[in-house]
């Protein structure tokens, strides 16, 4: 509160006595405040310090392993030898432009479906060719392209598709589960309900574990589902069920008079659903959205335990290789920063999804 | 809704039966329940089939067995020669001693920061912030893979320990620190913390109905907390005051004496711990951020002190906001603690990998670590129901 009278107050005057106020303000406004502010810089002065002299200072960035043995700090060469195994896994070489391509129609899918100017129904028809297309690229099989199992997809390409196929089913999924939650049919209430509440219930590892142990054994004999199609099934279901809970805490926060009034209007319910209820339920709940796809993002790295060769199993299996085993911390936080640059990005959107819309309907 | 009125010699009775609504939910039910239960039988008798043709046996008589495999660290009894039963019964005990204290630390932590972050000092908010964008948006399972790599690798051998402190050793063996050396006198002091613990509680009950009767007021907070210090400590000095310490001391190629951590829980409980105060924190500051500061300036201006006003005004109706969601996230923490099957320590998922590869029961394996879970969840659910409803706002 105190924060918000400080920033409604005018600051005037010359930059320096500006920024001297600020800090007066902000900073040493008391003598406990000073102490705190001298704490904060030595803690962060001596984080930095420690930092910057490994990770630049005393660095080797060469590109030979040679050159690290005189550095005492950060071994980059590293990155430089192992950057296309982590991007692309144990795909065969010659042919890496194909994950490549496929990470390029992925990200710039994604990046084109965060502009609200081409959110309409052909998007949905678009990403659905957009699909058939990245399995084709990678698999193979046609237009002379040699075909590649799904066992050696991998690196950040395995971790995209995992991640981009389970946003693009788990939302309408969830829309399902949520819908079905709040239905009036007491047999459909009772069937979402039991799925919402086990997937909730469990740990991802179990159904992960269910889709690559369990899975099989429910097949007739002789029919076999791909290990990453099980998997890529698994984190659906498991992500929906949160995703249903968030959707459905937007649509109980609708008031009543919503829905009397399409009913009184005549609609009928995939009327009043899709044109009242739902964009305003949706709008209200973009926050929780976004971190459970963050979430989503996040737990894919869940699959090295069944084996899949995502990004973090990459860099796991390059960390075990004799040249590479001491240059570990190098090798985790270089995809730590990979990931990290994805997910700050999704909460970035979200916030400025959620302040778009509130100023696009406040007037 | 079938309007009466109609003129029903224009439409066929089919057609009324089809736009009816109830007829039309009776049968969507049917549909989708059959659907479900058609699914669901099919795939119990592709089990059951697959089961039969590979030889595999069924139901619970593994528990019995002997399990044949060590466990690394345990606080019940176990030993190779112990059975299934027993060894899932370890992995329990382990996932609830490692859940159990990353709760209490991630709390500790996660309110420090998320107070943090609504601090006035901007240096302090920025560090805050920054903490929880770090650790929040690098998967939990990299982090404790990162953690575990640090102290395997990263360490020293057990020759040349890291001593930071007089007994406490640190090694790519795991932490480890001194303690009191056995003495019959901790187990009644132990028995003194709790019989102090309920003295505070039977205080606390009899000052808040002095309070109602009389209105005077009995500082049980203060009073209470000290019956719980001075119990034990009693109980301590009628023993003698034990002070022997059981310092860790090398002997052969390992640490003998004192408390070892071991570096695959120390790793797991590092990440669990740094990953989940971030979303403490952001419970906390939203909790905090909810009490408007009218309140404040009310209870001021009523002649309260700060620091009741903190206790009666601002943290009953904060906690009211914070305490689903903290909930929440204490599930998360004992569900990630799963991921511990990626690092090698024996909780309850990988305890129960070990015996579904041994004797091949994945079904009931995964069976009982999922009911496990799912048991955890529900009783902390139900729980959460009645707490919203006894907290929920009263309006009269």
């Amino acid at each position: 509160m105190t924060e918000t009278t400080n920033r409604a107050r005018p600051i005037s005057g010359p930059v320096l006595n500006r920024s001297l106020r600020w800090m007066k303000e902000n900073l040493f406004s008391t003598p406990l405040n000073t102490v705190i502010t001298l704490l904060c810089v030595y803690i962060i002065w001596s984080v930095l310090e420690v930092l910057v002299s490994w990770a630049v200072v005393n660095a080797s960035f060469g590109a030979a392993k040679e050159a690290c043995e005189a550095a005492t700090g950060a071994c980059w060469a590293y990155v430089h030898d192992m950057w296309r195994f982590l991007l692309f896994g144990t795909f065969p070489a010659d042919q890496h432009w194909r994950p490549l391509l496929a990470m390029v129609m992925l990200t710039s899918g994604m990046l084109l479906s965060m502009n609200r100017r081409f959110w309409s129904p052909w998007l949905a028809v678009a990403w659905i060719v957009g699909f058939i297309a990245v399995y084709f690229v990678l698999r193979g099989g046609v237009l002379g392209l040699p075909p590649v199992r799904t066992a050696q997809w991998g690196g950040l390409t395995l971790t995209l598709v995992l991640a981009v196929v389970g946003i693009a089913f788990a939302a309408p999924l969830a829309l399902l589960l949520a819908l079905g939650r709040r239905s009036e049919m007491p047999l459909i209430k009772v069937v979402c309900i039991v799925i919402i509440e086990v997937f909730r219930g469990v740990p991802l590892i179990s159904v992960l574990f269910m889709a690559s142990v369990m899975f099989p054994l429910f097949l007739p004999e002789g029919v076999s589902i791909d290990v990453l199609l099980r998997a890529q099934i698994g984190i659906i279901f498991f992500q929906a069920a949160y995703l249903a809970e968030v959707f459905r805490g937007g649509m109980q926060a609708i008031p009543k008079g919503q829905y009397e009034a399409a009913d009184s209007l005549g609609l009928n319910y995939w009327q009043k659903t899709f044109k009242i209820i739902l964009p305003q339920a949706l709008r209200l709940v973009i926050p929780p959205t976004m971190s459970t796809f963050i979430s989503l993002f996040k737990d894919t790295s869940l699959v090295v335990i069944i084996g899949l060769f995502d990004l973090l199993a990459a860099t796991r299996a390059a960390v075990n290789d004799p040249m590479w085993r001491q240059q570990f911390i190098e090798a985790y936080l270089f995809i730590a920063l990979i990931y990290f640059c994805f997910c700050f990005f999704m909460s970035r959107y979200s916030a400025y999804l959620d302040n778009d819309l509130k100023k696009s309907t406040s007037h | 809704m079938s309007p009466k009125h109609s003129k029903k010699s224009d439409v066929s009775p089919i057609l009324t039966l089809i736009y009816d609504k109830t007829f039309r939910s009776v049968v969507y039910q049917i549909l989708v329940f059959g659907g479900v239960f058609l699914l669901g039988w099919y795939l119990v008798s592709n089990t059951m089939a697959n089961l039969e043709a590979q030889d595999i046996a069924t139901g619970f008589g593994f528990l019995e067995r002997e399990a044949a495999f060590g466990i690394s660290e345990s606080i019940i009894a176990y030993s190779p020669a112990s059975s299934y039963g027993q060894a899932l019964l370890v992995g329990i005990t382990n996932t609830l001693k490692v859940a159990s204290i990353g709760i209490v630390l991630a709390t500790i932590l996660g309110t420090i920061i998320g107070i943090a972050t609504v601090s006035k000092n901007w240096l302090l908010r920025f560090m805050g912030v920054t903490y929880i964008e770090t650790f929040r948006n690098i998967p939990v399972l990299l982090q404790l893979i990162f953690w575990y790599a640090l102290i395997n690798r990263g360490l020293p051998n057990i020759r040349s320990a890291l001593n930071p402190i007089e007994g406490v050793f640190l090694s790519n063996r795991g932490l480890y620190i001194p303690v009191m050396a056995d003495h019959p006198a901790w187990s009644w002091v132990g028995a003194g913390f709790i019989v102090g613990i309920i003295g505070a509680i039977a205080l606390r009950k009899w000052s808040l109905k002095r309070l109602e009767a009389t209105g005077h007021i009995f500082p049980h907070l203060s009073v209470g907390l000290g019956i719980i210090v001075v119990v034990p400590f009693l109980v301590w000095l009628v023993f003698g005051a034990p002070m022997e310490l059981n310092v860790p001391a090398i002997q052969g190629f390992n640490f003998q004496g004192g408390a070892r951590m071991s570096p695959e829980f120390t790793a797991l409980l590092l990440g669990l711990t740094l990953y989940t105060t971030t979303y403490i924190a952001e419970v906390v500051r939203s909790g905090i951020q909810s009490v408007p500061y009218g309140q404040t300036e009310a209870a001021t201006s009523l002649g309260l002190r700060s620091t009741w006003i903190m206790r009666l005004i601002v943290l009953p109706q904060a906690l009211r906001v914070i305490i689903p969601p903290l909930t929440n996230q204490y599930l998360n923490l004992t569900k990630n603690s799963s991921l511990a099957v990626a690092i090698g320590y024996p909780d309850l998922v990988s305890v129960s990998n070990t015996t579904m590869n041994q004797t091949g029961q994945a079904v009931e394996g995964v069976a009982i670590f999922m009911t496990v879970y799912l048991s955890i969840s529900l009783l902390v659910s139900f729980f959460m129901n009645w707490y919203n409803k006894r907290m929920s706002l009263v309006e009269r």
